[in-house]
């Protein structure tokens, strides 16, 4: 009976075993797809666009494939999207599968690509359950060769693009206040480079910060209150913060390298910033009430600045410059950094998925749009010259 | 019998194989390795670098420490420039640094020189970079350098408070080439000497 129960022992144990080990492996597999794979990457969703035309089939292609979204004919496409875009905008989206209509929607008023950004919107709602960003808007930097410019506000497609500054000078660095028509900006216009608050709805603007030296790279708290930016009024470009008036200066970091491009995370409660710690170019973050910087580590990548952190606070995204520049991403928290495209400046649009940002064309900068989770990337309009550090309202 | 004792080493050696060796990679998805970058430490909260504020960092650039607060703007108004006094002793820097070299010294000595002749006058200096850098990064780095000359010409003896600072970072190149020598000349800092307006 013993031997019985021993030979069975042995006979089934490496089974066992080889059980357990590919469980394991199996586990493994899972834990590392909900980590890194669900967000880079992903297959577009396929979807049929019939019966638009002109501006409205441009414009309906354009925010789709931005948001990750592929077109196919009708019988491949996992939904169908039918209507007409001459005079209104009208249409409906099907499930191919279970010939469901999801909506049913006609659009009047404003402009034709008004409606179909609207259109857009509501299909990018109905099937992903997310808001769409076709009536949104960015911010960025118009520059000639020899550096004068303006900062320009536009559809975030480029569009509809006009002029916020007639300063004829260096200008840089638009910044959104959140949820308001209202910009800060650098311009060198006064002599100097001030930083700026433009009220866009009145067009009246007003400098904030004009120090001896640099007042630069200005960065809104998500509650619209304070502003962090670099200063050099201490001896050394620093991360500072005041309130949105321009006024109770504090200064975050005292170190003699150059701090530059501050932003904040969602919750208000960090600024991250790029800087130079122990000889290494970093990204670093530092409490917005202040106190010890902390490095955000960007591994596989060098240079990091520019950062730029994600509405749904998960992500920093950032330039890596290591001779070329690229649009690299990094968990917020710090870790493995993915390299996505060549470019600078990225800015998150309010969805955490698409980013604008300046990339060369021949030697010239322009903008272009990027949809991370699909790398489906579009150049948008050019004013003139170099465009440049645009800046998604939010 | 005999087909049992073959089978089990075989299947204990397969288990122990599946145990051991662990499961397929896991390298994160999407990760290109950019060739000659530093092997960075993977790091997540745990690994913050922790650094205690107003500590100015040991530097091995030669930047110094820093901290010479900037001249007051106002003391600055109505000046005229004269771009051309010292328009040879513009001075160049390294890659990526503020570090003023020491073949750079005669150059600040010269500046200083000048600045010492006619109490009267002032100085801008004008701080620049290539553009290996993005825009942001290079407005710090062009005002870090003009800082540093300014660091400079205080420890020969000249007050801070005549000398301002301005980065144009990288948007006034001194050559608009995209090489090594191009570069060279585009990492620089220019010395404009103010005077005080005629009869003030």
């Amino acid at each position: 009976m013993k031997n019985k129960i021993i030979h069975s022992i042995k006979t089934s144990l490496p089974i066992f075993l080889a059980f357990v080990a590919l469980n394991f492996c199996r586990a493994q597999e899972e834990i590392n797809i909900t980590q890194t794979g669900s967000f880079f990457g992903q297959k577009p969703i396929p979807v049929s666009l019939e019966g638009f035309t002109g501006e409205g089939a441009e414009v309906l292609k354009f925010d789709l494939y931005v948001q990750g979204f592929s077109f196919v004919t009708p019988d491949l496409a996992q939904y169908r999207i039918s209507g007409s875009s001459v005079g209104n905008v009208s249409g409906y989206v099907t499930d191919r599968i279970s010939r469901q209509t999801k909506f049913s929607r006609s659009y009047t008023g404003a402009s034709p690509r008004r409606q179909a950004h609207a259109f857009a919107d509501d299909i990018v709602f109905a099937i992903t359950g997310k808001k769409g960003i076709g009536q949104t808007k960015i911010a960025f930097k118009a520059q000639a060769p020899g550096g004068e410019g303006e900062i320009y506000v536009s559809d975030f497609d480029g569009h509809n693009a006009q002029a916020v500054t007639h300063d004829n000078a260096i200008v840089a660095a638009p910044a959104w206040v959140p949820g308001r028509l209202g910009l800060y900006y650098t311009s060198y216009q006064p002599g100097n480079p001030d930083i700026f608050y433009h009220n866009l709805s009145t067009g009246q603007r007003r400098v904030i910060a004009r120090f001896s030296g640099l007042n630069t790279s200005a960065a809104v708290s998500p509650d619209g209150t304070r502003v962090a930016m670099i200063l050099s009024r201490s001896g050394s470009p620093n991360v500072w913060v005041c309130n949105a008036d321009g006024t109770d200066f504090k200064q975050l970091t005292t170190s003699p390298e150059d701090e530059s491009s501050p932003c904040w995370s969602p919750d208000g409660q960090w600024i991250c910033f790029a800087t130079k710690l122990r000889s290494r170019r970093v990204l670093a973050k530092v409490p917005a009430g202040g106190g010890p910087v902390q490095r955000i580590p960007t591994s596989g990548v060098s240079n990091p600045t520019d950062p730029d952190w994600s509405p749904d606070g998960k992500w920093i995204a950032f330039t890596s410059q290591m001779g070329d520049f690229n649009i690299c991403i990094v968990p917020a928290g710090g870790g493995m950094a993915t390299v996505l495209v060549p470019g600078q400046h990225p800015s998150w649009s309010p969805n955490s998925r698409t980013l604008v940002l300046n990339h060369a064309t021949g030697y010239r900068q322009s903008l272009s749009v990027l949809d991370v989770m699909t790398k489906q990337v579009k150049d948008i309009g050019r004013i003139s010259g170099n465009d440049s550090q645009p800046a998604w309202a939010k | 019998m005999k087909t049992m004792k073959l089978i089990y080493p075989l299947a204990c050696a397969l288990a122990f194989t599946l145990a051991t060796t662990g499961c397929h990679n896991h390298k994160a998805v999407g990760v290109t390795p950019i060739p000659g970058s530093p092997t960075g430490m993977v790091g997540g909260d745990n690994n913050a670098t922790t650094l205690p504020p107003g500590n100015p960092m040991p530097t091995d650039t030669g930047v110094g420490t820093g901290g010479l607060p900037t001249a007051s703007a106002d003391s600055f108004e109505g000046m005229t420039e004269d771009r051309a006094a010292l328009a040879a002793d513009t001075i160049h820097f390294a890659f990526d640094s503020a570090a003023i070299k020491s073949s750079e010294q005669s150059n600040l000595e010269a500046v200083a020189a000048a600045l010492k002749a006619d109490a009267n006058t002032k100085l801008l200096i004008e701080g620049n970079c290539d553009d290996r850098g993005t825009e942001e990064y290079n407005r710090s780095l062009g005002e870090r350098r003009a800082l540093a000359a300014r660091e400079a010409l205080a420890k020969d003896g000249i007050d801070p408070s005549r000398v301002r600072t301005l980065s144009f970072g990288k948007d006034k190149p001194a050559d608009p080439g995209h090489d090594e020598a191009a570069w060279a000349k585009n990492r620089r800092d220019d010395f404009v000497l103010l005077h005080p307006k005629a009869g003030a």
